[in-house]
């Protein structure tokens, strides 16, 4: 089957190069006809690549280990779950995942748009199969997926087991369709800009692509986040580690480009800026893609040499040369219409917005590519840590979060002065309040926390007399009970209201971040049984240990050989509050070199920490045992002299058992983090802001808000 | 499996080719039959963008129009100002509701226009809505 | 007029901030580089392999060898901190080091390993507290 999988990648680039060709020659002549081919080669594609991927998923369904990707990344022991997932786990899955998840996408979009915006679409169309065909192209020329080797091996070597969580597999899904949906954008700017047709209806067809990317994108980085702090051994989320904020960097841009589109939508100002954030934004979420797989950037992700940089590189620069040259060349058609009425106005606010994201883009990307601007100009690579990142994101963060409470109050295009000012009063007064209390109750020593809460609480209160302000307005002109009336409320207004949740949603995770971080009590302690660490108001002891051996056929568990492990009592104040089971598992490596014996607990040790989770703290175990003792290593050395490979399993139990009678001293890491949950639940807010706010509104709803509307219009020349 | 893959890699190429060769298949067709061949470079196509420019550019005046009102009744805008700038707004508004009336009666003279969301202004008596044309607007904002 | 403050504005913060990466920055060094180049007192990331056979707890903080890639001289990190899951011999790794009395003391909770898979893995990297 893998020759079908080959085929399908070849009939795949020639359907791009057609539909490039298909669709220029269409957009150049306006021959209906070609254009609608082009489109309907996106069509094909997403076939194509669908049957491809198919094949890729079979193969590693059924095991056939013929197929290096799936030898390299499954096994038989691999359960099902982590099996289909392991499609993307390796360099050529990846791409394939990535192209696949483009033709998708690009084909929904067109279809969406296929009456209406011919001419941008077939320049978009153009630009998304050029793009579809150069990872097509990467796959058949440098790393195939469909790649085999005869005579197929009996066995794989197996997921990698830091991968083999949930989270983590669907990880690269959300993050990839928030990186393709990013080209969606770019693609039909790009045609707009080529085909000189800069407009309302443009603005219309490009809003809800760009909040589909900026959703998925976010709920791919906070799986991402979720993903590093749930299961990994270290007990953050965030590390600023260069793949982190490459995910990060076209969110910002997109975010400020929702923003600054409603200004445009409006008032026809800002053209220039908003192509330029559109273009950056799916330019971004390129070099994002990229700096996973090129080895340029010393970050835990590289892959050594850069095999794939080369390219990569290549379509980067064309992408921005190609931006900028659009840009420069469509300026006369790019100009502003109006001027910004007032400087107390909504849209000031905006601009404002708009230049503390790309302020903070701008920092995230400096930092990042450090190493390589530092090379280029000092001949040193030398690269900077997270406090680096903190001390200029935080305050950008505080801007953002205080901003995002003053936006809801001011009107747009010029608002009443005196109005303005009563509207802070409720506000600033929960701002206030909270910045009392938290002082009053001895929280004094972190002022960039503390102002965090005010600003949130200052969102709170904004927001909240929004809502109230809007249900009460709703009621006197409606009717009903307040439920209803907020209901409706939002209904009529859903991109207002919508975001205005989302700024709660942010608001929140920012609260969460600004405690888990400031407050948080972490300790490292090497214990013996019986003994206790004191971590914050807590007292972890260390009540016994554990050792477990997982049976070869085990398709519920990640298959380690040997799981050891402890068991924690945690207190507070005497009270019990949670018994908690961190472990540490031990991987086959695979590697004969290591014995018979050694080789099965020789590979990768992966921490399943133990984590009591509430909404006011989390208590974060991890547990790093001893196992290099020389009494267990006897048992080791004695077990690859003497035990032959079926047995050598026994080895292990004796292992474990002595692990049990005589545990060694084990190194343990306890975290305790207040409000982290609320990072999480921040989040969920935010995604149901989003989702309101790009829900189409029912028609019903909508002819009449129109008619009644005109109806206004006409009603008001007649009184003029 | 070689034979299987080969079929497949068959029956998939030759869907491809159904799916991309459609349009040109039709045109193709049309020009035989003598019929005209569509042509973005049309009147009725470049009056379809404009019209879908006054169209998008209609929703999003509503759209000003009522936040105006909501600003107006969440308390951010005093009667007076609220005043001016409704005023504006629906003279916008009314500008381009006229250009919309315009496109729509200039195209009612040739007869081959697109469906309007109910028209503008005034109500043309009803047109022939061919339904090739029909112009969806999933997108129209609230 | 508004548009020349507003970029004013951003020169001067681009500028302040250049300057701080350049000198908050720690240089990346082999350990070959290491033992010709280091300056007592001055941080550096310290890239390498961990070296067969060296790799030591020590109380409460981990000892180990780093050599360069291609094999060669290894440099003995005392390093104190978080230890990530994919550390091992013969992995790659970061750890941000000082040299202090002619040893190398690893910066607590810097030790980076990169994941011998070609693709996503963990960020091992300690977030600092603020």
């Amino acid at each position: 089957m893998a020759e079908l999988g080959r085929i399908c990648l070849l009939l795949a680039l020639i359907v791009c190069v057609y539909g490039i060709g298909v669709s220029l020659y269409g957009a150049r002549t306006g021959r209906l006809e070609f254009s609608d081919s082009g489109r309907r080669a996106v069509y094909a594609l997403a076939i194509v690549l669908t049957v491809a991927f198919a094949v890729l998923e079979l193969a590693f369904l059924r095991n056939d280990f013929a197929f290096n990707t799936v030898a390299d990344t499954s096994s038989r022991t691999t359960p099902t779950f982590y099996r289909a997932a392991a499609v993307w786990s390796s360099q050529e899955g990846s791409l394939l995942l990535w192209a696949w998840l483009l033709s998708l996408w690009s084909s929904l979009a067109l279809f969406l748009v296929r009456r209406r915006l011919r001419d941008v679409s077939a320049y978009a169309t153009a630009i998304l199969l050029g793009l579809g065909g150069f990872f097509i192209a990467l796959m058949i020329f440098y790393a195939s997926p469909f790649q085999t080797t005869t005579p197929k091996p009996a066995e794989g070597v197996g997921l990698d087991p830091l991968l083999r969580f949930p989270t983590m597999m669907i990880h690269p899904p959300m993050l990839y369709s928030g990186y393709t949906l990013c080209t969606i954008p770019l693609a039909f700017a790009a045609g707009a800009l080529l085909a000189r047709r800069v407009d309302a209806d443009w603005i219309r067809a490009t809003r809800r692509f760009a909040m589909a990317a900026w959703l998925f994108l976010g709920i791919g980085i906070l799986l991402g986040a979720r993903w590093s702090y749930s299961e990994l051994g270290w007990g953050g989320y965030w590390g600023w580690d260069a793949v982190e904020n490459a995910s990060l960097m076209p969110w910002l841009t997109g975010t400020a480009f929702l923003h600054s589109l409603m200004i445009q939508e409006k008032r026809g100002m800002l053209k220039v800026w908003n192509v330029s954030l559109v273009l950056a934004t799916g330019t971004l979420a390129i070099m994002g893609t990229f700096l996973v797989r090129s080895g340029i950037l010393n970050s835990i992700h590289a892959f050594g040499g850069a095999t794939l940089g080369v390219p990569f590189v290549v379509l980067i620069g064309v992408l921005i040369a190609g931006s900028i040259y659009l840009v420069v060349s469509r300026r006369e058609m790019l100009r502003s219409e109006h001027r910004l009425d007032s400087l107390l106005s909504r849209e000031s606010i905006f601009l404002a917005n708009n230049l503390v994201l790309v302020a903070l883009c701008f920092v995230i990307f400096w930092g990042t590519y450090f190493p390589l601007i530092s090379e280029a100009f000092t001949g040193n690579e030398a690269s900077v840590g997270p406090p680096w990142f903190d001390r200029y994101t935080v305050p950008l963060a505080l801007m953002l979060v205080l901003l995002s409470g003053i936006g809801p109050v001011i009107a747009w295009r010029r608002a009443t002065l005196a109005n303005a000012r009563r509207n802070f009063v409720v506000p600033l007064a929960c701002g206030a309040l909270t910045a009392l209390g938290l002082l009053a109750a001895g929280v004094t020593q972190k002022p960039l926390a503390l102002a965090m809460f005010c600003c949130a609480a200052f969102v709170f209160g904004s927001v909240g007399q929004e809502f109230v302000r809007g249900a009460r307005a709703r009621r006197a002109m409606a009717g009903g009970a307040p439920p209803a009336a907020l209901l409706g409320l939002v209904r009529r207004n859903r991109r207002r209201y919508g975001g205005y949740v989302v700024h709660v949603g942010i608001a929140v995770l920012f609260v969460g971040v600004a405690a888990s971080s400031s407050f948080q009590h972490a300790v490292e302690q090497r214990l013996t049984p019986g003994s206790s660490a004191r971590v914050g108001a807590y007292t972890v002891r260390y009540v016994r240990p554990t050792a477990a051996i997982t049976p070869k056929n085990d398709t519920a568990h990640t298959g380690s050989t040997l799981d050891v492990g402890a068991v924690l009592d945690v207190s507070k104040g005497g009270r019990h509050v949670a018994t908690l089971r961190p472990s540490q598992g031990f991987y086959d490596s695979g590697e004969p070199a290591q014995g018979t014996v050694g080789h099965l607990i020789g590979g990768q040790a992966v921490s399943h920490i133990s984590m009591n989770g509430g909404l006011t703290r989390d208590v974060w175990t991890a547990i790093a045992p001893d196992i290099s003792t020389p009494a267990l290593q006897r048992i080791v050395s004695v077990g690859n002299r003497t035990l032959p490979a079926d047995e050598a399993g026994v080895a292990i139990g004796v292992l474990a058992r002595e692990y049990l009678k005589n545990p060694p001293p084990a190194q343990f890491h306890f975290i305790v983090s207040p409000l982290v949950m609320w990072i999480w639940i921040g989040g969920l807010i935010v995604f149901g802001g989003g989702l309101i706010a790009i829900w189409p509104t029912p028609s019903a709803v909508r002819r009449r808000v129109a008619l009644r509307s005109r109806a206004r219009a006409s009603h008001g020349l007649a009184r003029a | 499996m070689e034979l299987l893959a080969v079929l497949l890699a068959c029956v998939l190429v030759a869907v491809v080719l159904a799916i991309v060769g459609a349009p040109l298949r039709a045109a193709r067709d049309r020009e035989m039959a003598g019929e005209d061949v569509d042509s973005d470079t049309d009147p009725e196509h470049q009056a379809a963008y404009v019209r879908a420019e006054l169209e998008a550019a209609r929703e999003a005046k509503y759209l000003e129009i009522r936040d105006a009102e909501l600003d107006l009744r969440t308390g951010k805008l005093s009667r007076a100002d609220y005043e001016a700038v409704d005023g504006v707004l629906r003279a916008e508004a009314l500008e381009l509701l006229n250009r919309l009336q315009a496109l729509d009666s200039g195209e009612g003279a040739e007869g081959g226009g697109d469906r309007g969301e109910g028209a503008g202004g005034a109500a043309m008596p009803g047109r022939p809505q061919p339904a090739r044309e029909r112009l969806s607007n999933p997108e129209v904002e609230d | 007029m508004r548009l020349v403050v507003a970029l004013s504005a951003a020169v001067v913060l681009a500028s302040a901030l250049i300057y701080t990466s350049f000198s908050a920055a720690s240089p990346a060094l082999t350990p070959s580089q290491l033992l010709r180049e280091a300056q007592p007192g001055r941080s550096y990331q310290l890239t390498g392999k961990v070296a067969a056979g060296t790799v030591h707890h020590v109380g409460e903080g981990l000892d180990f060898s780093v050599a360069d890639r291609a094999g060669g001289a290894a440099i003995p990190v005392a390093y104190t901190g978080t230890v990530p899951d994919p550390f091992r011999e013969g992995r790659e790794v970061i750890v941000t080091v000082r040299k202090q009395d002619g040893r190398y003391v690893g910066e607590r909770d810097s030790l980076i390993t990169k994941c011998p898979s070609k693709y996503k893995t963990a960020p091992a990297v300690e977030k600092q507290n603020y």
